[in-house]
């Protein structure tokens, strides 16, 4: 895959950067050198400069903060789908049908058996995990076996998504949910309002990002999950556990996807059946943007996918920044179908 | 049987049942034909389909109703445009891999229905496009008259008549045509795209025209499906009826035309079918029931029979 990072393969990494913050930024750096990331951020540091003289700095700071909010999550869908095509090479458009069922798992616990959000939301997490890797047991495992191609592959996730999606609408219908979360209050700093759950969001959402990164970049596993997604052959040589490795990407990526539906119900304030689906596409589009296969990347691409859509909303109407969200997808993967990070060294 | 899993047979033995259905399953076999041909015969995953037959839909719809346009004459301009669209979506992305073609394809299919969803202006957006069936109802009335008088209160006859006639013809014209030299390119591609292009053949210009024949298609389909709601609306064009188009595709078998219509009727007997069964649940959870039915499907077919009812093993397995 194109957009791969520095695995676990080379002898020693070119920089070991500091954990957390630094850890993402290092892991975007490894397959491209530094090159893309500058210009990525100055693109995006132009934006913002060009914005704010056009609409004021208010404007474009209040959306940027709301961007941040939708990229949290957009980022935490996005690594679990991104994993899930390196390691596998399964397009899995059953992904944004985890984060429904994420959402959907934490209201039964929360509001149905009254449990407290936060253990609700673990509850969540843990039982869409366990999603994942019954789905990897069950059907694509099996599929590998027999040397499914990528069609069949793909036509299976759609109708695994199907089954997700219409199951859920079948035991809870089409009304909106809401989370016993109080999604009225907000709070104000330097002249910003941001919703007290849309911070909470935020928070958690980038805590569990920094986590993610270090994990990935730090941890053995992380570094054996990059190196599959990588080069699945190369990895089984040099003797990494690939079973091993390929059910621990299943319950990093549910349960992240998991987390992200719950945020997102949490941020947005309600949840409908179609929550995923509707999130699919940006998913994919944060997925593109930063190379698909690129754990970094899709940090990266789904963060900046969600301040590209809020401060879209400055030039178009509102309602066009989810459309705003697939052009960028089909204009990345015909101008740079590598990904913002990637070497365009193998054919796509 | 128990209460709760009654079933109503009853509804089974009535015209209107059938008449329903058929109507659904000639449009998608139409809509499927043109996944055929993309699928099946150029090895192109189309996921966008429902993105055409928007386009085709909505064509039409906007000239007759905004512009005053007669249909007839808004039907052949509408599949030009959504042919148009076929290669303005082809050209940039017909050289991407197959999955990222396929996010491609739906993406453009969900900016479509974005559009029509939006753009309240000319589409009408949720409230939905009426009033561009009204030169079709005279035909429909003259067919009516033509009929014996036991038939005159079926309204929708003469639609299911004409829909299964355009069927047979398109399934007929798509056949000749894989049988042509052209036909024959295409499968090449299909095999072997380095192949074809060291035989000297231009496999991108072949891909624009079999995505270009595959939107004309889908528009064709729009319009049955227009006439049929005699509504447009932003819901009737939603990703998922690109996936049943899929599941009709695989249950008829691949590299198949004959197999796309019965595949469409066993599919669209198998939904419709669903309504009668009397659960006690609510209509939004019965219609959700269709599409796990649906799903279910998918998954069982293309795992354990991908070749389809009367596709060929030999001929195309779903492999790459």
């Amino acid at each position: 895959m194109a957009g791969g990072a520095d695995t676990a393969l080379e002898p020693a990494p070119r920089e070991e950067g500091p954990r957390g913050a630094g850890a993402l930024l290092g892991g975007l750096t490894g397959a491209g050198g530094r090159g893309p990331l500058l210009v990525t951020v100055a693109l995006v540091v132009a934006a913002a400069l060009a914005l704010t003289v056009a609409y004021g700095l208010h404007d474009v700071a209040q959306r940027g903060v709301n961007g941040l909010v939708s990229g949290s999550y957009f980022a935490l869908g996005a690594v679990g789908l991104t994993l899930v095509y390196g390691t596998l090479r399964l397009v899995n458009f059953a992904h944004g049908d985890l984060l429904t069922f994420g959402a959907y798992m934490a209201f039964l616990a929360n509001v149905t058996w009254g449990v407290p959000v936060v253990v609700a939301t673990l509850f969540a997490v843990v039982v869409t995990a366990a999603l994942g890797v019954l789905s990897e047991r069950v059907m694509w495992r099996p599929m590998r076996g027999r040397g499914a191609g990528l069609l069949q592959l793909m036509l299976m996730t759609l109708g695994l998504a199907f089954v997700i999606r219409y199951g859920i609408q079948m035991v809870w219908g089409t009304v909106p949910r809401r989370l016993d979360v109080d999604v009225t209050d907000s709070v104000s700093f330097l002249g910003l309002r941001i919703g007290s759950t849309e911070l909470v969001v935020v928070l958690v959402g980038f805590a569990v990002l920094l986590a993610v990164g270090a994990m990935l970049r730090g941890t053995s596993l992380g570094r054996q999950m990059r190196a599959l997604s990588d080069d699945m052959a190369l990895a089984e040589v040099t003797g990494i556990d690939t079973d091993r490795v390929i059910v621990a990407t299943w319950v990093f990526a549910a349960g992240l996807a998991g987390l992200a539906g719950v945020l997102y119900t949490a941020a947005i304030g309600t949840m409908t059946p179609n929550l995923g689906f509707f999130l699919l596409l940006s998913l994919f589009a944060a997925v593109i943007l930063g190379g698909i296969g690129n754990a970094f990347g899709a940090l990266a691409g789904g963060l900046l996918l969600g301040l590209a859509q809020e401060w879209s909303t400055l030039l178009v109407d509102p309602r066009w920044k989810v459309a705003v969200g697939f052009a960028i997808l089909i204009v990345v993967l015909i101008v740079r179908p590598q990904g913002l990070f990637g070497r365009a060294e193998r054919t796509l | 049987m128990s209460p709760v899993l009654a079933v109503s047979f009853e509804a089974l033995r009535s015209a209107d049942f059938w008449i329903g259905v058929g109507v659904l399953a000639g449009t998608y076999a139409i809509f499927t034909l043109g996944l055929q041909l993309n699928v099946g015969f150029t090895g192109i995953v189309n996921f966008g389909q429902a993105g055409f037959m928007a386009i085709g839909a909505y064509a039409m719809g906007i000239l007759v109703v905004r512009a005053g346009w007669s249909l007839w004459a808004a039907l052949p301009v509408a599949t030009a445009i959504a042919m148009a669209a076929g290669v303005l979506i082809g050209l940039p992305s017909l050289r991407l891999r197959a999955d990222y073609f396929a996010i491609v394809t739906i993406a453009f299919a969900e900016i479509v229905r974005y559009v029509a969803q939006n753009a309240r202006g000319l589409t009408g957006g949720n409230q939905g496009l009426l009033g561009f069936d009204d030169d079709w109802l005279d035909v429909s009335d003259t067919i009516l008259g033509w009929l014996p008088a036991s038939m005159q209160d079926q309204f929708l006859l003469p639609l299911l008549i004409v829909v299964w006639i355009a069927v047979a013809l398109l399934t007929g014209l798509l056949a000749l045509l894989q049988r042509s030299p052209w036909g024959r390119v295409l499968r090449a591609i299909r095999e072997d795209e380095d192949a074809a292009r060291a035989l000297g053949k231009n496999v991108l210009a072949y891909k624009l025209q079999s995505i270009a024949l595959a939107a004309a298609l889908g528009a064709i389909a729009g319009y049955f499906l227009a006439l049929n709601l005699s509504f447009l609306s932003p819901e009737s064009f939603e990703p998922q009826f690109t996936f049943i188009g899929f599941t009709i595709l695989i249950l008829g078998g691949l590299a198949n035309y004959v197999g796309v219509a019965l595949g469409s009727l066993v599919i669209w007997t198998l939904l419709e079918a669903t309504r009668f069964i009397d659960l006690p649940l609510a209509a939004e959870k019965v219609a959700a029931l269709r599409f796990v039915i649906v799903g279910v499907a998918l998954i069982v077919l293309v795992a354990f029979r991908p070749q389809g009812i009367l596709g060929k093993r030999e001929e195309m397995v779903l492999r790459e």
